[in-house]
């Protein structure tokens, strides 16, 4: 017999597609495309020992804001102290007082160079930047109670990264005439470097209010 | 009438088949805590979520186990001491390179009182598990 007259039968493939189609929906409910998202912080070592746990700072270096346990917000520097009883005031929206976010701004630029402000530092941050006076030493402490509600917490933490984003973005406008977001890595690296977030998060401590 | 030719939909099927198969991540583990996450604006994406660890913080599901604060690792119930032990495991898991970038979100409730985070925060500082993450959800406020 001739091997050409031979027919190879065709395989019937019609079913592959409801196979994989089978296999489609099976991944599509299994897998869960939804990014977790929060505000990333990075812990400081455990001491080694007691009394090294404590760094000193100037007075006039520290930023602390305090959530007690009423969820109500004491920021204090040696410039001023303000006290917000409710996210709203928090926020600014309540009127009459400077939001926390401005209170930071603030207080990380120095712009006036005030005595009670920390205090500035020329220091090179590459082109285009060049020299420019930073509070280099500056340290926002935020403390908590031991009831303080951890919304309250993340309402608070959330200001304070607003505040050094929109730093980030108006220092980005300033040298590189675009947004924060659309830099290349290097230029962020570079304003990161000239308004690095400071933020310390204190040990606990049991201060009025709490059992 | 002319019969469609459906001869490509098989290959079209697989080609969307082996996108999910490569994104999905098989480990969702059952909530066993309610957890209602925190809003914040300025939150940040996880990007590798092979290098992060989940820590679940709220009260349980079950009604008859109470209404206190419990933690959850992996699928059960675990004490704050566990962290470390927990965090050592999850890193030996990793390679060696991926081990400084383990980041640990915190998923707590927003009920949940600091005493206890101020807790796991201390364990996990212990165990050297130093980037952390607030897990929140996006809102524009």
């Amino acid at each position: 017999m001739a091997k050409s007259s031979r027919k190879v039968p065709g395989l019937n493939a019609s079913s592959m597609a409801d196979v994989s189609f089978l296999l489609l929906t099976f991944f599509l409910l299994v897998s869960n495309m939804d990014v977790d998202s929060g505000l990333a912080r990075r812990l400081p070592p455990p001491p080694q020992t007691e009394d090294l746990s404590s760094v000193d700072v100037q007075r006039r270096n520290l930023f602390v804001v305090l959530v007690n346990s009423q969820n109500e917000t004491m920021a204090a520097n040696q410039h001023a102290t303000e006290w917000y009883a409710n996210e709203a005031e928090l926020r600014g929206e309540a009127g009459g007082k400077m939001s926390l976010k401005d209170k930071v701004k603030e207080f990380v630029l120095n712009p006036s160079n005030s005595a009670d402000l920390p205090e500035l530092e020329e220091q090179d941050f590459g082109e285009p930047i060049g020299f420019v006076p930073v509070t280099a030493a500056h340290v926002i402490s935020i403390q908590n109670d031991a009831t303080t509600s951890y919304k309250a917490y993340i309402a608070v933490q959330n200001e304070v990264v607003k505040a050094y984003n929109e730093l980030r973005n108006e220092g980005a406008k300033k040298y590189f005439n675009s947004s924060y977001g659309e830099l290349t890595e290097d230029q962020q690296k570079q304003i990161q470097n000239l308004y690095p977030q400071r933020i310390s998060e204190a040990e606990p401590k049991n201060y009025g209010g709490g059992e | 009438m002319p019969e469609m030719n459906t001869a490509s939909m098989p290959d079209i099927v697989f080609a969307i088949l082996f996108f999910f198969m490569v994104t999905t991540t098989m480990r969702s583990e059952t909530l066993m805590v309610k957890v209602h996450i925190p809003t914040a604006s300025e939150v940040q994406k996880l990007e590798k979520k092979s290098l992060v660890t989940y820590i679940n913080i709220g009260a349980p599901m079950d009604a008859r186990l109470g209404t206190g604060t419990q933690m959850q690792l992996n699928d059960r119930f675990a004490q704050v001491s566990e962290i470390q032990d927990y965090i050592a495991q999850e890193k030996a898991s990793m390679s060696e390179a991926d081990q400084p970038l383990m980041t640990v979100s915190i998923k707590a409730d927003e009920d949940t009182r600091m005493q206890y985070i101020t807790d796991v925060k201390q364990a996990l500082r212990q165990a050297y598990a130093l980037k952390i993450s607030y897990s929140a959800r996006k809102a524009e406020i």
